[in-house]
């Protein structure tokens, strides 16, 4: 099995390849076989290859040819496997067949079949060459290769106008991140001369010392980078608006794998980040900071999908507070628990929206309960999980999380707090979206309910989702481990308490209405407050203005093309006196002739005057 | 001849009239005849000139100089109106400003 993981990312572009050039002419029973079957057939083989891990933790390197050789720049297509590569490989490979599944039902009647499955297998061979990667550069193909595909999957009903704005904001808010990141490779290149992961981090390690300006400059870089992809403050805008893309692209793209990517960038050159401890703290405050302000932002929010993706923004932003503080493996750990419970619900909510008519609005579902048991039961296990209530997967991870964090000197019990605060508001927004949508008066009727390929899916992620936290992932040889020291246990006690609160609050306000917000909600206060968290802080507003319109204004100012207007000139004034030369040669011998005597009466008067000033 | 005396400046002022006449003839008419007739003044206006300044210094070149004169004049009316019939000939008018022919 060793030598041949290269099959595992080459099966779904093989599959993306057919799909694009033949796709028309398949039926759409033998397009979905393929889709699916080619992630199923990676996934099938990633459990081998698993299997095969946890016997004999034998960490692959494996080298196919040279990419391009270039002055002593010669990266190959080479892949690295230990054991981050295989947690980050079952969730694409496993949530990423679980959620093809559930496209070929929730796709069945759209006309472009073949399209979607070619975009949507060619993401996930795209993310495979992101984490199996041996080099930066190949991941660097791998990262720009799924942001192309979410660029294609945002846009994929690209008749509305809307879509294809959203693609494009996706696609050029990541790039900008993405440019920094390039520029991080190319110093990390010139001063290392290689871009190897392994053989740099050692590298890195023999010429630099701890605190160095160098590997804190290319550390931000790579933070960039990751900030962009993974919808960290202030490059999160796109990823709001990336849900107009399908639902299922939202879950696999937009929630479980892709937006995790930075996360996994950031875990991989772990060993670089140890030279930088400035470069972490940044890390560890952007994700505290993102997660609160997206947790706020999702409390107002009343479109179903964009709750969803704000609660994802403010997760990764936990998953970055884990990498801050060195908590490595427990980030890793969030970004899986994280994969399965959020995958769930966002399937939850295409479930909901696919019954529904295609309705967004929260307040227009409830009473979903009795008419939607299997979507229920999982946004039940999703909610519970996403608000790390005690025994499902989200609370083994964020306990972790958070319990590092408080252990951090200095900023530590700080970032626990603010982190204990956004768990808070987690629990209350979930279970606001829970109570709403599946308890009190039924606003809109269903007109079905899940078919089997939705059900199937759902039910399995459901378990993943409550028996997640139990896995034992495989990186302790990866990450350098901790000091296995507790902090004390009133600590943990309230980490354990919070979300049981939230959830509470949520009850209060949402469902028995004991709880009065109305009042609040309409004071003038409240209402500002309000709309100004519905909006995402302003931060799109902000950008417009700082941006777009500066930007558009330029535009329009250099449409007019002002420099060619100097040329432009030249030119006006040639034909000018090309008209007037023209003018005058006009044949008329009686024009030529008066001219001449009125040239001839200047020169004799001149000529006059000029002898009698000589004389 | 003694009562002959005659100014040299009222000679020069009568040719330069003439000369005058003869090139505001060119500038005003359209006709080509009536453009080779101001031709001929402007140049008999000029061998007046030679004349009488070859009068007035007892020189001989001054008539020397009007012989030439008249025979290019001799010359230039003989060209001249063969000319003129080809212009009458090919655009059925000696108006000048109707045989022109370009488009400036």
């Amino acid at each position: 099995m060793s030598e041949t993981i290269w099959i595992i990312p080459l099966i779904p572009l093989l599959s993306s390849v057919t799909l694009m050039l033949f796709g028309s002419r398949f039926k759409v029973s033998q397009i979905g076989a393929l889709g699916v079957g080619s992630v199923g057939m990676a996934a099938l083989l990633t459990l081998l290859l698993a299997a095969e891990f946890m016997q004999n933790q034998q960490v692959i390197q494996l080298s196919l040819w040279t990419w391009m050789e270039v002055a002593g720049f010669a990266p190959g297509i080479s892949f690295y496997f230990d054991g981050l590569t295989l947690v980050m490989m079952s969730v694409i490979t496993g949530v990423g067949f679980l959620i093809h599944l559930f496209s070929t039902e929730f796709m069945e009647k759209d006309p472009s079949y073949a399209r979607y499955f070619a975009y949507l297998n060619m993401f996930v061979a795209a993310m495979l060459v992101l984490v199996m990667a041996d080099n930066l550069l190949l991941l660097y193909l791998g990262w720009e290769g799924v942001g192309v595909c979410s660029y294609l999957l945002v846009g994929f009903w690209y008749q509305h106008n809307a879509n294809g704005h959203a693609a494009r904001k996706a696609f050029m808010v990541t790039r900008i991140g993405d440019t920094a990141m390039a520029l991080g490779l190319l110093l990390l290149f010139t001063e290392l001369g290689t871009l190897d992961i392994q053989t740099m981090v050692g590298e890195a390690n023999q010429t630099w010392q701890v605190g160095d300006t160098v590997p804190l400059a290319a550390c931000l870089l790579l933070v960039c980078g990751a900030v962009g992809k993974s919808a960290q403050l202030p490059l999160h805008t796109w990823l709001p608006d990336a849900m107009a893309g399908p639902t299922p692209v939202s879950a696999l793209i937009h929630a479980a794998t892709m937006v995790t990517a930075g996360v996994y960038l950031i875990a991989r050159t772990h060993g670089l980040f140890l030279l930088a401890p400035t470069a972490m703290t940044v890390v560890a405050v952007i994700g505290i900071t993102t997660s609160l302000m997206a947790a706020f932002t999702a409390l107002m929010q009343t479109d179903i999908k964009r709750i969803l993706a704000y609660s994802t923004i403010s997760q990764i932003g936990y998953m970055f507070l884990a990498l801050g503080v060195g908590a490595w493996s427990a980030g890793i750990f969030h970004l899986m628990t994280h994969a399965f419970f959020k995958a769930l619900l966002f399937l939850g909510s295409g479930a909901i929206i696919h019954c529904l008519h295609h309705e967004h609005n929260i307040f227009k579902m409830g009473g979903l309960r009795t008419r939607m048991p299997v979507t229920f039961w999982s946004f039940m296990i999703g909610s519970a999980a996403l608000a790390a209530l005690p025994m499902t997967s989200g609370f083994f991870s964020k306990d972790q999380i958070l319990l590092q964090a408080y252990q951090l000197s200095d900023i530590g019990p700080g970032l626990w707090m603010a982190g204990l605060l956004g768990a808070l508001l987690t629990a209350i927004y979930s279970f606001r979206l829970v109570f709403v949508v599946f308890f009190g008066k039924a606003n809109t009727e269903p007109d079905k309910d899940t078919g089997w390929r939705m059900a199937v899916p759902l039910s399995v992620l459901c378990f993943l989702a409550m028996v997640g936290g139990w896995f034992m992932i495989p990186v302790t040889e990866v990450f350098p481990v901790g000091d296995g020291s507790h902090p004390a246990h009133w600590v943990e006690y309230v980490s354990i308490s919070v979300p049981i609160f939230g959830v509470l609050i949520a009850y209060l306000i949402f469902y028995s209405g004991r709880l009065k917000i109305d009042g609040l909600a309409n004071s003038g206060l409240g209402k500002s407050l309000g709309q100004f968290w519905l909006s995402g802080w302003g931060i799109d507003w902000l950008y417009d203005r700082l941006f777009v319109r500066p930007y558009y204004g330029l535009a329009n100012l250099l449409k007019g093309e002002p420099v060619d207007a100097i040329y432009g000139l030249i030119v006006a004034l040639n034909q000018t006196f090309n008209h007037w030369l023209s003018v005058a040669q006009s044949g008329r011998m009686r024009w030529y002739l008066a001219s001449m005597v009125a040239g001839l009466i200047l020169v004799i008067t001149l000529a006059a005057n000029l002898s009698e000033g000589v004389l | 001849m003694d009562g002959l005396n005659i100014p040299l400046n009222h000679i020069l002022l009568v040719s330069s009239l003439l000369f005058s006449i003869g090139m505001l003839g060119l500038m005003i008419r359209r006709n080509i005849i009536f453009i080779l007739m101001s031709l001929e003044v402007m140049l008999n206006a000029a061998a007046l000139a030679f004349v009488a300044a070859g009068a007035h210094w007892g020189q001989p070149d001054g008539q020397v100089v009007f012989m030439l004169i008249l025979t290019v004049a001799a010359a230039e009316v003989a060209v001249g109106l063969g000319l003129v019939l080809q212009v009458q000939k090919r655009f059925k008018t000696l108006d000048m400003d109707r045989a022109n022919r370009m488009q400036g």
